[in-house]
């Protein structure tokens, strides 16, 4: 005679509710790893975006995302000659404000050359860019639409194609446009102000700039030599993709990341403290029945059975209330959140051995329950 | 009966002494309290409250070390000096004494069929066959109707009869009752009773129960009474009642 099952059919009115607030809190925890884990997926994604193996930037920065780099866009010739590059390709990076069906939309605008490295990794509808000038790629979750027209700066650009996925490590949505519109975007200025250039004799400056030179090498080059050849040009600064991916999660995001990390952690904490109570309140409202069962000759481990039966029948209901409803709600969410199979398990792993903690508090509880106490009103 | 006719006692208690505390706070719950219970006996231990009734019966149901004596249960010795003789006092409760409580305290899970085979099943019997048996009991006690009903769905009476249907589920021959009428009216009080004494002459088995309730005085075969911890045997007008079988030994010191 299964005490456990028994015990929770006839009350299980009451614990399924427990189980379904169980499985909000730690809908709540896989929520928030979730988007832990998407906050270092999105840091990285723009930097993954153009698969390439070396970034060339302005000497003595970290750019082009945790500091500002500013280079000549000529530069891509020189690294293409490199020993061991295979393809290079300027690129730049702005963020922009723009309206658009009557409300604000922010961009994060990346300019890049259309036959060289630095585009979007994968189109999913439409088509790449194909014209010079006022084609774009945009991120799906822009809520823009395939011939959807938008203005940025001065020019109206027309969508082309979509792709996904693509956020900055803010949150904003990714469009991607040629490098000579992005320069025009990043450098004209309104007549008012250009006149004012003019005036001043400041006009005559290139605008060939870019944030970064992004290089392909050939499968049998070391990243590490060819950073060090471009380093020792001296007036620029190079970083492996590794190096790049190490600054963006150390830097860049890391006092969010570590701020989501303790919350989590927080949460985690929270949620087996409640977890505890719950079983442990479960036990001490059964101590006159324990009593009775252990006055009527029923064994420790009759009891022992009863409690932590309940107490992982909680855990398990509960986790995959929360598994399940962050699995269907997931999408949406402002920011990504990205739930790996890994961590559903350990979060798993972690909630099993919390409930049998606290049925070891339950367990305790009820193993010192004099039998005596069975007697009596 | 046989038992009765051999003068061996199913309970026997060897000057059982029982004290919390020690110094100036001491208190003496029990002092050298002798008994001997029959086979077929039902026997009332009445007393004041804080006479000692409840450890008396705490240390017969193996539940409370004494501080001193010796005690047999159906003819083993449990208790020597004090000290515990088997070390597994739960399975000597599962195999050897029923309980019945003030409030039924039937497991509210469980409908009254597996409240009475739960018992038999810790006992390692089969569930069907405990199941069986239990659907027995329920009908000796004429509770069989109600068999599949939980315990919030059962009057008092019905609920007690359950609870008797548990303590006899393993056939103990040692009955413990604290207090089995005090939640009954006295028509309920009475068909209690009457079932416990059925049970005590047909199964052979001692009954010893904790009470204050007057009207059931007349049911006991032999009334006991608990002053400051010291046993004393209550005067009753109707000893006539198989006086040769309900031989009751008591002796104070």
């Amino acid at each position: 005679m299964n005490l456990a099952y028994r015990d929770i059919r006839h009350n299980l009115g009451r614990f399924l509710l427990t189980c379904i607030g169980l499985g909000l809190l730690l809908g709540v925890v896989l929520a928030m790893i979730g988007i832990y884990r998407g906050l270092v997926v999105e840091a990285l994604t723009i930097a993954r975006a153009p698969a390439i193996d070396l970034w060339v930037v302005e000497a003595n920065t970290r750019g082009p995302f945790a500091e500002a780099s500013r280079i000549p866009g000529d530069l891509r010739e020189a690294v293409a000659r490199i020993a061991g590059v295979s393809a290079a390709g300027s690129i730049t990076y702005q963020t922009v404000e723009t309206e658009h069906r009557s409300g604000k939309l922010r961009l994060y605008v990346i300019g890049y050359e259309p036959t060289r490295p630095g585009g979007p990794p994968q189109v999913i509808a439409g088509r790449e860019i194909a014209r010079s000038h006022y084609e774009m790629v945009a991120d799906r979750s822009t809520g823009l639409t395939l011939g959807e027209r938008i203005n940025l700066g001065r020019n109206v650009f027309t969508v082309v194609g979509l792709t996904h996925h693509q956020v900055n490590s803010g949150g904003d949505p990714a469009v991607y446009i040629t490098l000579p519109d992005a320069q025009k975007l990043q450098f004209d200025l309104a007549p008012p102000a250009a006149r004012v250039q003019l005036a001043r004799g400041a006009s005559g400056s290139s605008r060939d700039i870019v944030n970064a030179v992004v290089a392909r090498l050939q499968p049998n080059a070391s990243p590490d030599a060819v950073a060090e050849t471009v380093r020792r040009w001296k007036h620029l600064a190079a970083i492996t993709q590794e190096g790049q991916e190490l600054i963006l999660t150390r830097s860049l995001v890391d006092r969010a990341r570590r701020q989501i990390g303790l919350f989590t952690s927080l949460l985690l904490v929270v949620s087996a403290v409640i977890i505890a109570l719950i079983i442990y309140t479960m036990t001490m409202e059964k101590l006159k029945q324990i009593a009775t069962l252990k006055l009527i000759g029923a064994p420790d481990r009759t009891i022992i059975g009863m409690i932590v039966q309940q107490a992982l029948a909680l855990g398990l209901i509960g986790f995959a209330i929360g598994a399940t409803l962050i699995a269907n709600i997931k999408d949406y969410f402002p920011r990504r959140v990205v739930l790996e199979p890994d961590n559903v398990l350990i979060l798993g792993l972690i909630v099993f051995a919390v409930c049998l903690f606290s049925s070891g508090l339950g367990v305790r509880a009820a193993l010192r329950v004099d039998p005596a106490t069975a007697l009596g009103g | 009966m046989t038992d009765a006719k051999t003068n061996r006692p199913l309970v026997r208690l060897d000057r059982i002494s029982k004290h919390f505390g020690e110094g100036e706070t001491r208190v003496d719950a029990l002092r050298n309290v002798s008994l001997d219970v029959y086979p077929g006996q039902v026997v009332a231990l009445l007393g004041p409250s804080g006479s000692g009734k409840t450890t008396l019966l705490n240390v017969i149901g193996c539940i409370l070390d004494p501080s001193s004596g010796s005690m047999e249960l159906d003819g083993e010795a449990v208790i020597e000096d004090g000290q515990w003789l088997r070390p597994n006092l739960r399975r000597l409760r599962l195999d050897k004494i029923g309980f019945i409580f003030q409030f039924h305290n039937l497991i509210p899970f469980l409908d009254a069929t597996d409240n009475v085979a739960l018992v038999l099943q810790l006992a390692g019997a089969e569930a069907a066959t405990a199941r069986a048996r239990a659907v027995e009991l329920l009908d000796y006690l004429e509770v069989g109707h109600r068999r599949s009903a939980m315990p919030a769905k059962l009057s008092g009476g019905e609920a007690q009869r359950v609870a008797i249907a548990r303590a006899l589920a393993n056939r103990p021959r040692i009955i413990l009752a604290d207090e089995p009428t005090a939640a009954l009216d006295s028509k309920r009080a009475g068909i209690v009773m009457d079932l416990l004494r059925k049970v005590a002459v047909e199964q052979d088995a001692a009954i010893i129960a904790v009470t204050h309730d007057e009207k059931i005085f007349d049911r006991f075969d032999s009334i006991f009474s608990l002053r400051d911890g010291r046993l004393e045997m209550e005067e009753r007008g109707d000893d006539q009642r198989e006086p040769d079988v309900f031989q009751c030994s008591k002796s104070v010191s």
